[in-house]
């Protein structure tokens, strides 16, 4: 018992810094490291993993507060879609073999991997030219952020709203559904979609897998998919790793942070897979 | 930008203020449970209920707490965590009242509202 507690709170200082540096919410690491790694049935794992994203995300919050990176009104604005896509999610769950819970979150590290991949590949952190957008005037979703890399305050704008509130909607449900913070796709509408700068992006994402998160995480918690034990030891380690994280995350150039990650995010999205598909090793 | 961005950003900065000192105290208390009740469960080596029981109603997770069992209290600690970015966005709406920006007060609000939806649900659930 003491043990676990132990191996929790470790797990968890790990996935909070992690999750903060890569703004994935620790769920993505947590829901592998217990299904896989010690054998938890999957619904606990996601009803750990969901307690986990609120805790990462409030946790670093706490730091992006203090240095003005993230969009309020962003973030606001497309929580509409990402909590009704929540709770769509956590309703699905209940329904659904958990089979298909390990074989759409292989999916989605696979994904993920790949699409970090495909980022680094791009190059350097470039602002990218945006076309004066007409909803994100009226929205005032245009913001300004200080990079502490670059010592300089840069100001962006963001456009094509719809596409970004529908890839929200779809990130709450991949939320609900798999006890995500589903980072990565938040960042994905904000920063592939709108255009954000990557690190508004990442801390913006970060604050909404919060509220995303306490959305579905009120349907796991009456419905028993909270084990205490497993929960609370984690959820601690992660807001001590939460706050380191993101201090880390302001002075690393945003190419190294996806360089390290990249592998063990397509290793474990296999191992996921395999594990859906029923083959051993 | 905005017509007039310096004010626009001093009052932002403000609400980001504010909003993070109260998450910040939210998650400290939530953390101050879970810690205690982790603290009493790994010294007591019992979560205060039969066997892999877990109390997951409000009125038993309260009498539990009160009667010092582990597992109550822990969970407590998670219903304070969960409940703090709703607390959040009960802030928001407050300051961007406080900002005049009515649009955004009707839009956090309508965040609010689907999340006591999702409250509803789980305990009917």
């Amino acid at each position: 018992m003491i043990h676990t507690a132990i191996i929790m709170l470790a797990v968890g200082i790990f996935a909070g810094i992690a999750g903060a540096i890569l703004g994935i919410g620790g769920g993505m690491i947590i829901t592998p490291i217990l299904t896989l790694g010690m054998g938890l049935n999957i619904k606990y794992a996601i009803g750990a993993s969901i307690i986990a994203v609120i805790a990462t995300s409030s946790g670093s919050t706490i730091a992006y507060l203090r240095d003005n990176v993230l969009n309020l009104r962003v973030a606001m604005f497309l929580e509409i879609a990402t909590t009704i896509g929540a709770i769509v999610g956590a309703l699905l769950t209940g329904v659904l073999d958990p089979k298909y819970l390990y074989l759409l979150f292989g999916c989605l590290l696979v994904f993920s991997g790949w699409n970090m991949y495909r980022k680094l590949r791009r190059g350097s952190e470039v602002l990218q030219r945006v076309e004066p957008d007409k909803i994100a005037a009226k929205l005032k979703l245009n913001g300004t952020y200080f990079d502490k890399a670059e010592m300089k305050d840069i100001d962006y704008q963001v456009e094509n709203v719809p596409a970004g509130f529908s890839v929200m909607f779809g990130a709450g449900v991949a939320s609900g559904l798999l006890g995500i913070g589903s980072g990565a796709f938040k960042v994905m509408a904000l920063d592939t979609f709108m255009k954000m700068p990557l690190k508004p992006s990442s801390s913006t994402s970060n604050l909404m897998m919060g509220v995303t998160a306490a959305a579905s995480a009120t349907v796991y918690f009456f419905n028993g998919a909270i084990l205490p034990g497993i929960a609370v030891p984690m959820a601690l380690g992660i807001l001590g790793g939460a706050v380191i994280g993101s201090r880390i995350m302001q002075v690393l150039p945003a190419r190294w942070i996806r360089i390290v990650f990249i592998p063990i995010i397509l290793y474990i999205g296999f191992q996921m897979l395999f594990k859906g598909l029923g083959v051993h090793f | 930008m905005a017509q007039k961005p310096a004010t626009t950003a001093r009052e932002m900065a403000q609400v980001e203020t504010i909003i993070g000192r109260i998450l910040q105290v939210g998650v400290i208390f939530s953390a101050i449970v879970m810690l205690i009740g982790l603290a009493l469960f790994l010294i007591t080596g019992y979560s205060g209920y039969e066997g892999d029981f877990v109390p997951r109603q409000m009125g038993m997770i309260l009498a539990g707490t009160w009667q010092l069992k582990p597992y109550a209290i822990m969970m407590l600690g998670v219903y304070c965590l969960i409940l703090t970015p709703v607390l959040r966005v009960v802030v928001s709406i407050y300051a961007f009242y406080k900002e005049k920006d009515h649009l955004y007060v009707a839009i956090t609000t309508l965040v609010l509202i689907i999340l006591l939806i999702a409250l509803a649900i789980g305990v009917k659930g």
